[in-house]
């Protein structure tokens, strides 16, 4: 519970922050927070997943782009009066949702009655894998696995092309080298990605 | 007292409402696409919270089968979980390599000044 509250003030100062070297600092604060969430949610290998891929991976990406970038918001001309109230429109209309909802920790709603035992029970004869998360990622579920192969393949293709025309128009000015340099960096991360995703999936 | 209850039975869900309303926010109201992106990112992962509080069971352990336990969480929305991590930073890698191109055709990445050179044009 105080981590969820630390999660919210978290929130509310990246909301607030305009330095956007804060805002990167203060997204992989965050991101290890909700991986300690997930902890104690009993979400181990996620937990390991959002620490390693999200206050890692993210935050070496973001920092990257900032290098390359301005790093400082510019204040908006107008209030943000009708974003405000989309947000609180929405806001409200989920926590109404939040009554239908089971209560927190109950062991007999349809999410656990339904296929998990299944999984609990069958997958340590018929797969001999005691992670069961595994089994299901790997066994049950494996086109899910293998269709998040292709998102991420596709992803690093989209970098690549997106990075590599850019390269070509920085050699005619003299002045790219430094640019060039940082751009090395984040194409070495996008394969660095996909062996995380696919660590991931192992895990 | 009953009010009280009722939040502490759901704090995880105002939790996460509060994190998606704010994900959303940012998104809509602030103009560097960096900071959107990070809105983005925070919006996600609210869903991830969304997904993985239900699972929960009070008193079981994580889903790792050991003879000592019977009690488990669910472990179904976790594969979902960590397939929605990666493509979410899938997403965010490629976001981020738009804005560097953004940032190299307009020199900057705040959406008012490309509206506005847009215009002049």
């Amino acid at each position: 519970m105080i981590l969820l509250t630390l999660l919210a003030a978290v929130t509310i100062a990246i909301i607030q922050q305009r330095e956007l070297f804060g805002v990167v600092v203060l997204s992989g604060v965050y991101s290890f927070l909700m991986a300690s969430v997930m902890i104690v949610l009993d979400a181990v290998d996620v937990a390991m997943t959002e620490a390693s891929v999200g206050a890692g991976i993210s935050t070496v990406l973001l920092l990257a782009t900032l290098h390359l970038t301005k790093a400082r918001e510019s204040r908006r001309l107008q209030r943000p009066y009708i974003p405000l109230a989309v947000a609180l429109i929405t806001g409200a209309a989920l926590v109404w949702g939040t009554q239908g909802m089971p209560k927190f920790g109950a062991a007999n709603t349809p999410m656990h009655t339904h296929v998990a035992p299944r999984y609990l029970k069958d997958s340590l004869p018929v797969m001999g894998v005691p992670n069961v998360v595994t089994t299901v990622l790997a066994n049950y579920r494996g086109f899910d696995t293998f269709g998040e192969v292709t998102v991420v393949l596709t992803a690093g293709l989209g970098v690549m092309i997106l990075l590599r025309g850019r390269r070509k128009s920085k050699k005619k000015k003299p002045k790219g080298k430094d640019k060039n340099k940082a751009k090395g960096a984040k194409s070495k991360t996008s394969p660095a990605q996909t062996t995380t995703a696919s660590r991931a999936e192992g895990a | 007292m009953q009010a009280l209850q009722s939040l502490a039975d759901n704090y995880n869900y105002f939790i996460t409402i509060f994190l998606m309303v704010s994900g959303l926010y940012i998104v809509i109201a602030r103009g560097n696409m960096i900071k959107k992106l990070i809105g983005l990112a925070m919006f996600q992962s609210s869903v991830y919270l969304l997904y993985l509080s239900p699972g929960k069971i009070v008193g079981g352990t994580a889903p790792v089968l050991d003879p000592a336990f019977t009690v488990y969480s669910n472990p179904l929305p976790h594969v979902l979980m960590l397939t929605a991590i990666v493509v979410g930073v899938a997403t965010l890698a490629l976001g981020l390599a738009l804005t560097v191109r953004i940032y190299e055709a307009y020199g900057t990445v705040n959406e008012d000044q490309i509206f506005a050179r847009d215009n002049k044009k």
